[in-house]
């Protein structure tokens, strides 16, 4: 298996996504059989060959900074989870 | 009456025939009576709808039309934002999610009339190839309620193909647009990427996602690629497009067939109607040339390496802390990202995350993703040089017409492989259009013409061409 459960467990931690047993197992599986094929990679004839990055050839894209009207506090805030006043309130970030 | 065309409807608009409120209200009697058994559209704007139609009404009453869209009801998919209406992206990390702005093709859309009458379906943050991921459920084939109506732009594409709206809005990352708008029988385009700005599409694979029209006819697609085409600050990957190339006769025109394209893995049917296909645009003038695309054998890998470290990036803002599902089970800040992605993300997105995550980390980067990378400027080079032969290429859009629900879900390698003709074009960022062509089996088939960077008007050109000359094709028939 290319992709222990180890692995997968370690992967999920970084992605932030807490799996179960059985789910860590079925991603195991899975996971592996992309990734084997994906491999066949190996075999493609990159030498001396550019990395594309940014496929339309563009760089350095930026506007002048100008201060112009952005969003409202309602706005910003008629989806959040849970507020305060006009802040976002979250659970404590130190312990 | 529902039968039109966009064409068709702002013919009888313009001549008094029909107003916006009569078509608007026609089209929503239609959705309430279809959308239970094909579930098309997650959101109807029945009431927005109407308030637009009156509107539309008025200022062609008052010689004020805004353009040859006005008035026309036009659905769009679930994820582009827009101001003060449910944006879902089909998640349940969205299920409540109210956008406070508008995509920038959202508002080009109201600033030229259209009636935008409801949101359509689609895989969850448009990852798949059957709309089966949909936290809503699965949409209905309209030829078949037992087949997919292929995704990840399947509402939109069923909600075309089964006249439930004029015209549509998709999008396309591996051929979300295209393989749709074949499994349903309507035109399907994928612009160039950087024509259409992305400002508003909520990212899935930055670098490969376009905005596209889903409509009956490649006329029709025109009609909207031209509403909603065009440079924005607000996109900083959109282009300036100049018209590059003059338009040429058709029988000027260079055809080439990718013998890749055509090898084992396509359905002998599909084959057989394609390359009939190919034969009335010779008959049309134009000059075939077989043409070979070697790395394309590669394509489906790299796409499903790169594709996969974007979208890991671009959902990492789901955290259950500013907007979306945040979980009532947390009690740590670190809680709260864990279980609101955890129970917030379908099967399919967690996959992609994780495999994006895996590809992108220390120690594996190199060997995946770098290599990708390379691997993507290859399948460019294959492109660029057929270019320099050819004017376009033409070949199937999927190896097979429309699947049964639940056949490939099972196993995702075997949902992946359905986009094998379809990706490429994405990692090039070429235009693409999907164009009806025939039947296998009553189900639809269409042909993919793909163009070189910019000459998205030149290849509807084409379609239009081939339009024109095969024979009518049938409907969608569903009551």
């Amino acid at each position: 298996m290319s992709l222990s459960i180890n692995e997968v467990e370690h992967v999920a931690e970084l992605a932030r996504i807490k799996l179960a047993d059985e789910e860590k197992r079925k991603f195991s599986i899975n996971l592996s059989e992309i990734i084997d094929y994906v491999a066949e990679l190996e075999k493609a004839p990159t030498e001396n060959i550019l990395e594309i990055n940014q496929i339309s050839g563009l760089e350095n894209i930026a506007r002048v900074d100008n201060i112009a009207a952005s969003l409202s506090v309602e706005k910003v805030l008629q989806n959040v989870p849970d507020k305060e006043g006009s802040f976002f309130k979250v659970k404590k970030v130190f312990e | 009456m529902h039968q039109l065309t966009l064409k068709q409807a702002a013919e009888k608009l313009k001549n008094g025939v029909i107003t916006s409120q009569d078509l608007t209200k026609q089209y929503l009697a239609r959705i309430k009576k279809l959308n239970p058994k094909i579930n098309a559209y997650i959101t109807v704007l029945e009431k927005e709808a109407m308030e637009a139609a009156e509107e539309s009404d008025e200022r062609r009453e008052n010689n004020q039309v805004l353009s040859e869209i006005d008035g026309i009801p036009i659905a769009v998919k679930d994820n582009l934002a827009m101001e003060g209406t449910k944006t879902t992206a089909a998640s349940k990390m969205l299920e409540n999610f109210i956008a406070s702005y508008d995509a920038t093709v959202i508002s080009k859309l109201k600033k030229a009339g259209a009636v935008i009458i409801g949101k359509t379906n689609m895989d969850e943050f448009a990852m798949g190839s059957s709309t089966e991921t949909s936290y809503f459920g699965p949409t209905k084939n309209p030829w078949d309620l037992t087949r997919v109506p292929g995704g990840t732009s399947g509402g939109s594409a069923a909600a075309v193909a089964a006249d439930m709206c004029i015209a549509a809005l998709g999008s396309d990352t591996g051929g979300s647009i295209r393989q749709p708008a074949s499994f349903c029988g309507i035109a399907g385009l994928k612009p160039t990427y950087g024509m259409v700005s992305r400002y508003g599409l909520f990212a899935m694979a930055s670098s490969l996602d376009q905005i596209g029209p889903m409509t009956k006819t490649a006329e029709d697609a025109e009609i909207l690629f031209n509403i909603i085409a065009g440079y924005d600050e607000k996109d900083a990957t959109s282009t300036k497009y100049e018209e590059r190339r003059k338009k040429k006769e058709i029988k000027d025109i260079k055809i080439g067939i990718p013998k890749e394209y055509f090898a084992e893995g396509l359905d002998s049917n599909v084959k057989k109607v394609i390359e009939d296909s190919i034969d009335i645009l010779k008959k049309q003038g134009t000059e075939i040339k077989e043409i070979s695309l070697p790395n394309s054998k590669y394509a489906l890998s790299c796409y499903y390496i790169i594709m996969p470290v974007e979208v890991a990036s671009n959902l990492a803002r789901y955290d259950g802390i500013k907007y979306g599902y945040s979980s009532k089970n947390a009690e740590t800040l670190i809680e709260t990202y864990f279980h609101s992605r955890s129970e917030g993300f379908g099967t399919e997105a967690k996959r992609r995350i994780m495999l994006g995550t895996y590809t992108s980390s220390a120690g594996y980067i190199d060997q995946y993703y770098n290599k990708a990378q390379k691997v993507r400027a290859l399948i460019k080079k294959d492109f660029d040089h057929a270019f320099s032969e050819i004017d376009f290429i033409i070949g199937p859009v999927s190896p097979t017409p429309a699947f049964k629900l639940g056949e490939k879900t099972s196993d995702p390698l075997t949902m992946y492989l359905s986009d094998i003709y379809t990706i490429a074009v994405n990692l090039a960022g070429l235009p693409a259009i999907s164009v009806p062509c025939g039947l296998s089996d009553h189900l639809p088939i269409s042909l993919q013409i793909i163009g070189p960077a910019f000459s998205d008007y030149q290849m509807l050109n084409l379609a239009k061409t081939f339009e024109g000359a095969r024979n009518e094709l049938p409907r969608a028939s569903i009551s």
